[in-house]
């Protein structure tokens, strides 16, 4: 056991512990998790993976305070998330962007939460920088309403980012968009995380997302009372370019562990071969 | 330039008027000349056929004051409350006129002389009728829009507060003006003992029962739009900490805009219907007090008269609700794209 790993065990920066989440419905308490268990380490990026309805979502809304758990708890920096805050970045499926302000506008209402007491210029240059970052420097006044989904999405990320958060929450935020913008924003948000290395937790579904961008894919089982499954490291030099990546002898592998994951537990044979695709259609035509 | 005017007509609500554009640019005659058929001609055709209609039932029908009018003489009527009007204003101007120059001349012959200016006192004409209807309508629908859209306000973003009024507001919303307007006046004639003379306590009962008439619509289309806030933007609120006047005026206010319009669009509708009723039986001097004057005169021109304050109702009624409309569309532009 190499020291870094004793140390997560010790004293992880992210710790989610015996996490449980049940409903109550008509027909009684539904569990949809039930002993999730991991650890995270500072400057990780980790992805959730897992079938629709797993409750990856209902794992990362909790993280973020906007939704509350049944048993367990989650502990950032030895803390207990009880409610959001803006030490969370959160960055939704939808863009949710304010339509009626400008993509500056959008990053400056979290802004100005985070730093009360910095100058109208300061605040506005961290915004600008942020959207500099993601590509946008020439539509810092372009109202958000006027946008396409991709270049929306990239000011959710410039605003999730902006608040200089001590972990990045992502649902699944490229889900929404078609392969190409997908494969772009998948970069973008590498080069930004790579220079600020927060910690970030990222649902998807996407096979070859996961890979390209974490450091371990975590595995979810299909609820209810889903829970870690397996988790894959994914030990590839950083920065990573996605030719590098998938022209690595460890890609295939990896691939196959994953999907063999998602096929083995749970998956009906209908959608077993759209699922396995659709991930080779999105991404890897792309590149 | 074609396209921005049209667009503008459209929003103005003279949408009716687009392909007389297009016809007069050249573009597609038959297709233009057969759209100006469905949404001028079609329109006007019946208007005319009721006229036809109403000319030919009143003269069948005799009351007290003598036979019902036709339109004609509605017209005529128009033609002499115009004089009327343009005679009192003469008659003003007179006054005006002559005061001054009494004044002037006393002020000549003793310079410290404490001259009298006063006030002309002719009855009021029928366009100040109508103004005074406007201006009682819009201070009514004022107080309901101050108390209305902040309370719907509150009530939307509180399920306890909305589930407290609710059966407050189930058990007003339905009461006539009739109803409001002897409580009303008990209660403004017991607390505004001395009335200011721009402020006759005829206007503050009016305005007031208006007021609780029409603000039910805006109380609730402002609960239901920030109710229906998608949720992803109170998240987004909710993550970022924003206090709550952050959220009430950068996120709960723009998005529920078109939702709190549309009730204001409807309210001051129902406050327009309502001042009718209200004038008549406060005395407010507006359209109301002057169908109840001339129903209470019967003269021979008097269902005439009554007839063109009826038409007038509906007209003011109609381009107020244009005017909301276009307000409406102001608030809700570009929100259609989240």
């Amino acid at each position: 056991m190499s020291g870094r790993e004793s140390d997560l065990i010790q004293h992880p920066f992210l710790h989610f512990s015996d996490v449980g989440k049940s409903f109550s419905t008509p027909k009684g308490p539904q569990v949809v998790v039930e002993g999730f268990e991991l650890r995270v380490a500072k400057g990780e990026f980790i992805t959730i993976i897992g079938h629709s309805g797993c409750g990856k979502s209902t794992i990362l809304m909790i993280t973020a305070g906007l939704n509350h758990l049944t048993s367990g708890g989650i502990f950032l920096e030895n803390k207990m998330i009880t409610e959001p805050a803006p030490d969370r970045g959160v960055v939704f499926q939808s863009p949710s962007l304010f339509p009626w302000m400008t993509a500056l506008e959008n990053v400056m209402l979290g802004v100005r939460q985070v730093f009360p007491h910095g100058s109208k210029a300061q605040r506005r240059d961290i915004c600008r920088y942020y959207l500099d970052k993601v590509g946008l420097a020439g539509a810092l006044d372009r109202r958000a309403g006027d946008m396409s989904a991709g270049m929306k999405q990239r000011v959710s990320i410039a605003r999730a980012f902006a608040l200089k958060p001590k972990l990045l929450l992502l649902d699944e935020p490229f889900g929404m968009l078609d392969s190409l913008t997908r494969a772009e924003l998948q970069e973008v948000l590498l080069e930004v995380w790579s220079t600020e290395r927060i910690t970030a937790l990222m649902i998807t579904h996407d096979v070859d997302e996961a890979i390209f961008l974490s450091d371990r894919v975590v595995m979810m089982t299909s609820g209810p009372r889903a829970r870690v499954g397996d988790i894959l490291p994914v030990r590839f030099p950083r920065p990573r370019a996605r030719a590098g990546v998938m022209e690595h002898p460890d890609y295939y592998r990896h691939r196959g562990h994953l999907i063999d994951f998602l096929e083995g537990h749970h998956l009906k044979p209908a959608t077993r071969d759209a699922r396995i695709a659709a991930p080779q259609a999105s991404v890897m035509t792309a590149v | 330039m074609k396209d921005k005017l049209i667009s503008t007509l459209s929003f103005a609500g003279f949408g009716w008027c687009v392909p007389v554009i297009r016809l007069t640019t050249g573009e597609d005659p038959n297709e233009q000349i057969r759209q100006i058929f469905l949404t001028i001609g079609v329109p006007v055709l019946t208007f005319g056929l009721f006229l036809l209609l109403w000319n030919g039932a009143a003269s069948g029908v005799r009351t007290n004051l003598g036979t019902v009018p036709g339109p004609a003489q509605v017209v005529e009527q128009i033609r002499s409350l115009a004089q009327e009007h343009r005679e009192e204003r003469q008659k003003r101007t007179e006054f005006y006129a002559r005061q001054a120059e009494k004044n002037k001349a006393q002020l000549a012959a003793n310079p410290t002389e404490a001259v009298k200016v006063r006030k002309f006192t002719g009855r009021p004409t029928y366009l100040d009728q109508i103004f005074t209807s406007l201006r009682t309508v819009f201070t009514g629908f004022l107080i309901a829009s101050l108390i209305a859209v902040p309370l719907g306000i509150l009530c939307g973003m509180s399920k306890t507060l909305m589930t407290a009024l609710n059966p407050l507001i189930q058990i007003f919303k339905p009461v006539s003006p009739v109803a409001w307007l002897p409580i009303v006046t008990m209660i403004v004639s017991a607390v505004y003992v001395v009335p200011r003379e721009w402020m006759p306590k005829s206007y503050v009962i009016s305005s007031i029962t208006v007021a609780l008439c029409c603000m039910w619509p805006s109380l609730i289309n402002t609960a239901i739009g920030v109710k229906s806030i998608d949720k992803d933007y109170i998240n987004v609120g909710r993550v970022l900490r924003l206090g709550f006047f952050s959220r009430v005026f950068r996120i709960v206010l723009p998005v529920s805009m078109p939702y709190i319009f549309a009730g204001l669009r409807i309210s001051l509708g129902v406050g327009w219907v309502v001042l009718i009723a209200s004038e008549m039986l406060s005395q407010n001097p507006g359209l109301g007090k002057f169908v109840w004057d001339e129903f209470q005169n019967g003269s021979s021109q008097s269902l005439a008269r009554i007839m063109v304050a009826a038409f007038t109702i509906g007209l003011v009624g109609f381009v107020l609700d244009r005017i909301m409309i276009m307000l409406h569309q102001l608030v809700s532009y570009g929100q259609e794209t989240h």
